[in-house]
């Protein structure tokens, strides 16, 4: 800035710098409104016959005909998502004489409520274009369409239009995953490239229908039709045949799928399953599901409120972004982050008394066992949980070589390749704290995390692709769901995936595994009841997250209440252990102590999965699920 | 260098007095209401025929024309009560309304409305729901111009970089929302501002060197459906069904108009619906159609002739910072014409800018005419000299 305005300012020279400018652009607009000029001239005088006559031919209609949308199939070719012919309302303003008067008939002859009356109004001016049929009213039944034909001569510019929609025969269980179409809205409208959605009412809204919407929406054709001045067609000139959505066969098992949602019983959780090899998800339910075709047609807002203010949020994605405390499930990866950094040895140990002190300082942070294990080493630790060790390991690692290691088993991020809506969970750190409270870390804080509690929150996908990534020995997979798109293969090596993770001594991933292993089949195992009858080898790790704070809602009694404040349930595991085959995490919410709950649960995901066939039934699962309960409270 | 030959120059006297020497000519009454007649007159013309236009293209909606009529006296009043305030009080305020505008600008950012990938609007639920982007339009040129007012000009290689930076962060703020339409606006009418300080005619060709280097670094950062119309201004055959309809109804409407036109409320086009947006942006279309070439070098005349007296009135002001304000809101106001005009007429791409005062719509009537306001302003309160 100069200091003073009048310092060395020459009003003249200025004026004189002014006054050349604006003779330019007096120049500038002169040739530009010359151009504007000669370009009218040319339309209107020397193109005037062209256009005339092309506007005499305005007649002749250019009409979209939308796609169909790709199929979804899962990876044994079974049908997910289908399109099914159904009967649409649609209305063209223009050829409507009095809209208001022919809305109230539509009302009158559809029994329709009050409330849809104004919905019909909205969406009857949203159009993209004229003489485009905007959608009133979907999925007619067959007394309204009579009624519609009966009256036909009472109604011009309504139209009863065949339309495919989508349907989705297992709904409730995949309706999270796959996600589903709705109306495209007035924003969506905005922003979607008008020519390849002419025609098309519907657009995918959540899960794999949104992910994969440029592929399985197709491309739009359109065909040429002459019409009368009152807009009615008379004739096709010539069509482009619309391109169809790609079909996509996605990695999920419908029968894993359902397994899952079946031993989840309504109860509030999520299982993840993924084979380590490849990344593919086998399944992934958040329980309770909801009836996801009722958004395709547009559910009606009092089922919507129910949805909305149902205390079990059935809305609410669990697998993706659920955020849990881990609890003891992450133990074998604090320990592999111990081998790497090479704080521990497999053959390390520590002599557990219950508890665990920082130096110089008199708090103790206990054992789960109260008066400890004794001495425990890296695999011992692992098959009984025990806490001390970790207070230990962790704080020989320090929360930044924790955090950073954690962050290589992903996380803290975003895991998969496309799944639409992913949480990045909480891996704390540092700058994280800072950042977040504006504090400093503090030593008893890296206790806690060492123990999956704290800060520490994962989602159940993150959980179970840490544990491919264990079970592949380090190897990263990214988790996917599209297997095909079309008749094309998903790439194999997806971009951005972590680097893979490197032990000084191959073996030593073994004897992580062993230690996984003894928390089934090792006689003091966390989930040594989980093993009985094993028929392979399988390694596991069980983990209890407390819960802190309750749900905002005010309105549960007090049972219910201390049923919400009882403990997550969580196991991880995968099997078997020499060539793993599938890795599940499972988290039941208030499952209550004794993470043995989950732990079934998981074996019954494996045993499905390895030995197909022969795996017992949902209803033996269960059976074994109440005797164990039954144990539980026996003790 | 510059500054020591424009000292050594010597100083001639200004034919200044001061006022109550008693050689000053008495105010007229136009003065006195710090209005420009002719200005006044012409705006009036062009909107009373842009009513006469809306009626057409909206389908004989006579409450659409009150609805805009309503709009457009609301916009007026501000211009008149904008022109009360003296040209010193903007000098004050430009740097605050900035100030305020990049902050909204900024909270839009972090807690707009977001809708579909675009983040334009602020709302306060229930209240008021703007664009800050608009009001930038206004407040970017007049920073700019407030700022080069207090350098002594031409503006040296510092003064340049720190214009660059004042208009910079509003536009970038803006592209990313992303509005690019109305960001190019900002930036055009703050860059004139530049131009007529005297910008050196090197810096002019190398700052076009470095934006004709940047189109595809441009090209590349687009949204599909923004690449789409550019595509399809190019080949508006390729995409009959989307952005490629517009051009064709338009340039067909106002191809048949030919040179006298169908008649007020005979246009086929227009009247059958086949235009697209034929009350806001497109509005020019039925014109072209109703009235003909004719009708198009009647309403392309009234803009000339308002751009030639607001840059007589700019070059008539007696200090830099009207000058300078005033001639980059005249200037803008051109813009929008040939911008609007020439995409209409198939000779620009669509980029949704209304035509200044004909469009439906009051957002960008009450932008305009605030500026007209401080327009008049700045001539109204000249220091009277002796004719």
């Amino acid at each position: 800035m100069p200091k003073r305005r009048d310092t060395l300012k020459n009003p003249e020279q200025e004026l004189r710098i002014f006054r050349v400018r604006a003779l330019l652009a007096v120049l500038v607009v002169a040739v530009l409104t010359g151009l504007l000029t000669g370009r009218l001239a040319y339309l209107q005088i020397v193109q005037h016959d062209l256009y005339s006559t092309r506007s005499e031919k305005n007649r002749v209609r250019v009409e979209p005909l939308p796609p169909n949308r790709g199929l979804i199939y899962d990876r044994n070719g079974v049908l997910l998502a289908e399109n099914r012919p159904t009967y649409n309302l649609t209305l063209v303003r223009e050829r409507v004489d009095d809209l208001d008067e022919t809305l109230a008939l539509l009302v009158e002859l559809l029994d329709l409520p009050e409330d849809d009356i104004e919905a019909f109004n909205v969406r009857s001016r949203q159009r993209q274009r004229p003489f485009q049929p905007a959608l009133l009213m979907s999925d007619l039944s067959e007394d309204q369409i009579a009624r519609l034909a009966v009256n036909r001569h009472r109604l011009p510019g309504v139209e009863v239009e065949a339309q495919l929609l989508r349907y989705y025969p297992d709904a409730e269980m995949m309706a999270h995953s796959l996600g589903y179409v709705g109306r495209i809205n007035a924003e969506e409208m905005q922003s979607l490239d008008a020519g390849r959605y002419a025609g098309t009412h519907f657009i995918g809204k959540t899960g794999v229908e949104r992910f994969y919407e440029t592929e399985l929406h197709g491309q739009a054709g359109l065909r040429k039709v002459e019409t009368n001045a009152r807009g009615r067609v008379l004739r096709e000139l010539g069509r482009t045949d619309p391109v169809p959505g790609e079909n996509l066969t996605l990695t999920l098992d419908k029968s894993m799928q359902m397994l899952a949602y079946e031993l989840l019983d309504g109860r509030r959780g999520s299982i993840v399953a993924i084979v380590p090899g490849s990344g593919e998800i086998l399944a992934m339910v958040s329980t309770p599901g909801f009836d996801s075709n009722q958004f395709v047609t547009g559910i009606d807002v009092a089922s919507y409120r129910g949805l909305q203010e149902n205390i079990d949020l059935p809305l609410f994605n669990r697998a993706i972004r659920g955020h849990y405390p881990p609890g003891s499930t992450i133990k074998p990866f604090l320990a592999l982050a111990g081998l790497v950094e090479g704080v521990i040895t497999p053959d390390s140990t520590i002599n557990d008394p219950g508890f665990y002190q920082l130096p110089n300082d008199s708090r103790r942070y206990r054992n789960w066992l109260r008066w400890g294990h004794g001495r425990v080493d890296m695999e011992r630790s692992i098959a009984v949980s025990n806490n001390t060790y970790y207070y230990t390991l962790a704080h020989d690692l320090g929360i930044d070589n924790l955090h950073e290691q954690m962050t290589n088993f992903g996380f803290g991020q975003r895991v998969a390749h496309d799944v639409q809506g992913e949480s990045t969970g909480l891996m704390p750190s540092r700058d994280w704290k800072r950042a977040r409270f504006n504090q400093p870390w503090y030593p008893g804080e890296t206790l806690s995390v060492g123990i999956g509690q704290g800060y520490w929150q994962v989602t159940p996908l993150q959980l179970a692709s840490a544990t491919a990534t264990l079970a592949n020995r380090g190897h990263w997979v990214k988790p996917r769901l599209a297997l095909e798109i079309g008749d094309e293969p998903l790439a194999q090596d997806l971009p951005d995936t972590l680097p893979d993770i490197q032990l000084d001594n191959e073996n030593w991933w073994n004897r992580v595994f062993s230690g996984m292993e003894k928390v089934i089949s090792g006689n003091e195992g966390t989930a040594r009841r989980t093993g009985v009858g094993l028929e392979y080898r399988m390694g596991g790790k069980s983990g209890t997250a407390q819960v802190f704070s309750l749900g905002q809602d005010q309105r549960y009694n007090a049972e219910e209440l201390e049923e919400r404040l009882r403990d997550h349930a969580l196991f991880m595991a995968f099997a078997p252990l020499d060539d793993p085959q599938i890795a599940v995490s499972v988290i039941v919410e208030n499952a209550g102590g004794g993470s043995t709950h989950a732990a079934h649960l998981a074996r019954a995901m494996t045993d499905a999965w390895i030995l197909r066939d022969d795996a017992p039934d949902v209803e033996e699962v269960k059976e074994v699920l109440e005797e164990d309960a039954a144990n539980v409270e026996g003790n | 260098m510059r500054s020591w030959q424009t000292l050594s120059r010597p100083l001639r006297r200004y034919p200044v007095r001061p006022p109550d020497s008693g050689i000053a000519r008495r105010k007229s009454i136009w003065e006195r209401i710090h209005l420009d007649p002719w200005l006044l007159g012409l705006l009036l013309l062009l909107m009373g025929g842009g009513l006469l236009v809306l009626y057409s293209a909206s389908g004989q909606r006579i409450d659409t024309v009150i609805a805009q009529a309503i709009r457009f006296g609301v916009a007026i009043v501000i211009m008149v009560v904008i022109a009360q305030l003296s040209p010193s009080t903007f000098l004050r305020w430009a740097p605050l309304a900035y100030g305020v505008g990049l902050a909204m600008l900024l909270a839009v950012e972090i807690a707009g409305d977001v809708g579909m990938g675009a983040k334009r609007w602020l709302e306060i639920p229930g209240v008021i729901r703007f664009q800050p982007s608009e009001m930038m339009k206004l407040a970017v040129p007049l920073m700019v111009a407030a700022y080069l007012n207090r350098c002594q000009l031409p503006p040296r290689f510092r003064h340049i970089l720190v214009c660059a930076v004042i208009i910079g962060l509003p536009v970038v703020l803006t592209a990313i929302q992303p509005d690019l339409g109305t960001s190019l606006l900002v930036a055009s009418a703050a860059v004139i501002v530049v131009l007529l300080a005297g910008l050196s005619w090197r810096l002019i060709g190398l700052v076009g060197a470095l934006v004709a280097a940047g189109l595809p670094v441009l090209w590349m950062n687009m949204h599909n459906y923004q690449r789409q119309r550019v595509l399809t201004f190019l080949d508006p055959d390729s995409d009959p069904l989307g952005s490629g309809w517009n051009i064709i109804q338009s340039t067909t409407a106002i191809g048949s108009g030919g040179l006298w036109g169908k008649g007020w409320l005979e246009g086929t086009q227009s009247q059958l619906e086949f235009l697209p947006e034929r009350h806001t942006d497109f509005i020019i279309a039925v014109l072209g159609e109703e009235f003909g070439l004719v009708g198009m070098l009647v309403l392309l005349s009234l803009y000339v002739m308002i751009v030639g007296r607001g840059l007589w009135l700019a070059t008539s002001s007696q200090d830099t910072f009207g000058r300078l304000f005033a001639g980059s809101i005249i200037l803008t106001f051109f813009i929008y014409v040939f911008v609007n005009v020439g995409m209409v007429s198939g000779i620009l791409p669509v980029v949704g800018v209304p035509l200044p005062l004909v469009s439906y719509g009051g957002t960008s009537s009450v932008t305009l005419l605030a500026g007209f306001g401080i327009l008049m302003s700045i001539h109204a309160h000249r220091r009277l000299l002796p004719r």
